[in-house]
């Protein structure tokens, strides 16, 4: 029985959000180093590929060629399904939860960032969809053609479209508000916060906001803007 | 004060309810809101009219009775009171003023703005209670419980149950009202034998009754008139997390 407790957590709908809260640390993480490894593209082509090609020897000499890189890709798969499908089954039980909604309410103490979260989180999930078949698989036409062994230039073809790059920034705007209450929701869903650190814990949160969607946005911003 | 109010009724809970516009003079500024709800009612009586039916006992805001969303609010404008606490100098001659039940489906409607809120009872009958031997009474303050305990547990003992964390939040969670009452036990002594099944039992009837998860909006702490605080929320979620880990919960 103790062994496989655990493993009801997703019964209840705290243990549904603690899932979400594990599930949207991995994502935290994967996003800060994403941020960290895309602005190399600013030490240019060479250093940018080789970078991207590095990413497969991740591990070696423990793990083969693309094993560890193939493993990450399995756990933040699993971690993105798990987040979407526990925030799925919460939406619709809060949706159930109201039948007859008010003729009037007004927000008392809510912050914009907490009553949008499920919308930023859509807004995100079909970026993320898009994003992959663009720089990930190579469906979108890229104007250069997608070249799997020339990620830079895949990248910078990406972002010579304005329309691309309006949709990557609302994305990442998107993204700064889910993180703004994603960082300090984890830390409360998980029983870590207390009052007295109720002001530190916001002040991360908003660096969280602000420092991996603003870094992510640098690279869009500088391709369109012709730096790269 | 001359007031236009525009009061939900609903006749039963199978029929359709709406805003009802009416018209009351001579308020007094200090009348509290339920006494001015009830010279609407003398008036509508005189006027041959079927009354308001709204809930109300101690009016001194401890019974937790009188659930009404005021203008949007849960309990009206005024933080940290219930609206039998409520007085009419918080609005202004020729305010209009917009009156809803709670809404919630584990609220229920029943008629006008009473609702139903025996789904919270249901969640104290699944765990909040000490088990204790009964027979001759204890000594009191046999057990030393240190005072910053009994200062938290009692802070989280000040909810009157009165729903209007559920009325506000927009997922409709009691999870302000279930982190009280698991907290309130939780930090005393006696409360720690049972706390873990407490969690998990009190818990999985708040999902049971259909409230709504929590995300951690916190309109519920602003709402509350007992000022009960987030923190009970993370503390709740602590020993939910640890109950379910202990597979608690199975008696
Ligand atoms: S937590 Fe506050 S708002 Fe909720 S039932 Fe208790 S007293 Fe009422
Ligand atoms: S009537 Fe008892 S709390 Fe308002």
């Amino acid at each position: 029985m103790q062994a496989t407790s655990a493993l009801t957590l997703y019964r209840s709908t705290i243990g549904k959000k603690v899932i979400m809260a594990v599930t949207g640390l991995i994502g935290i993480g994967f996003l800060f180093f994403h941020m960290y490894g895309n602005l190399k593209i600013f030490l240019g082509q060479e250093y940018f590929n080789a970078y991207a090609e590095g990413l497969r020897e991740l591990g070696a000499p423990i793990f083969i060629h693309g094993h560890l890189l193939f493993l990450m890709r399995v756990v933040l798969l699993a971690a993105v399904i798990l987040h979407v499908w526990a925030a799925w089954s919460l939406w619709l039980k809060a949706h159930r939860a109201r039948p007859q909604s008010y003729e009037m309410k007004r927000v008392v103490q809510a912050n914009y960032a907490s009553r949008t979260i499920r919308w930023g989180g859509l807004v995100v999930f079909f970026f993320i969809l898009f994003h992959l078949a663009q720089l990930t698989w190579g469906v979108t036409n890229l104007p250069g053609g997608f070249d799997r062994t020339d990620p830079y230039s895949n990248v910078v073809a990406a972002f010579q479209s304005p329309l691309v790059v309006a949709f990557y920034l609302i994305a990442l705007f998107a993204l700064a508000f889910h993180l703004y209450h994603g960082t300090w929701s984890f830390i409360q869903t998980l029983g870590l916060l207390h009052k007295r650190w109720d002001r530190l814990v916001r002040l991360f949160a908003l660096l969280m906001a602000i420092v991996i969607p603003g870094g992510l946005a640098l690279v869009p911003i500088s391709i369109i803007a012709g730096f790269i | 004060m001359k007031l236009k109010l525009r009061v939900w009724r609903q006749p039963s809970a199978a029929t359709e309810g709406k805003l009802v516009d009416y018209e009351i003079e001579g308020v007094s500024q200090d009348s509290s809101f339920l006494e001015m709800m009830d010279v609407l009612n003398e008036k509508l009586i005189h006027e041959g009219e079927d009354p308001v039916a709204f809930d109300h006992d101690c009016r001194e805001g401890i019974c937790g009775m009188c659930s009404m969303v005021i203008n949007g609010i849960a309990h009206g404008p005024k933080a940290a009171v219930t609206t039998c606490e409520l007085y009419m100098r918080e609005f202004n001659d020729g305010d209009t003023i917009v009156v809803e039940p709670w809404r919630a489906a584990a609220f229920p409607p029943i008629k006008d703005l009473v609702v139903n809120r025996t789904a919270l009872d249901h969640i104290i009958q699944a765990g909040g209670y000490v088990s204790v031997r009964t027979g001759s009474a204890p000594d009191a303050n046999n057990i030393p419980i240190p005072k910053d305990d009994a200062e938290i547990s009692m802070d989280a003992a000040a909810c009157i149950g009165c729903g209007a964390c559920v009325a506000a939040c927009p997922n409709s969670s009691a999870m302000l009202f279930t982190a009280a009452k698991v907290s309130h036990l939780a930090m005393l002594p006696q409360g720690k034998v049972e706390r873990y099944d407490r969690a998990v039992l009190m818990v999985n009837q708040m999902d049971a009754e259909g409230f709504g998860g929590c995300t951690n909006i916190g309109e519920c702490e602003a709402v509350c008139p007992k000022e009960i605080s987030l923190d009970f929320i993370g503390r709740l979620n602590r020993e939910l997390i640890a109950g379910t880990f202990k597979a608690a919960g199975n008696r």
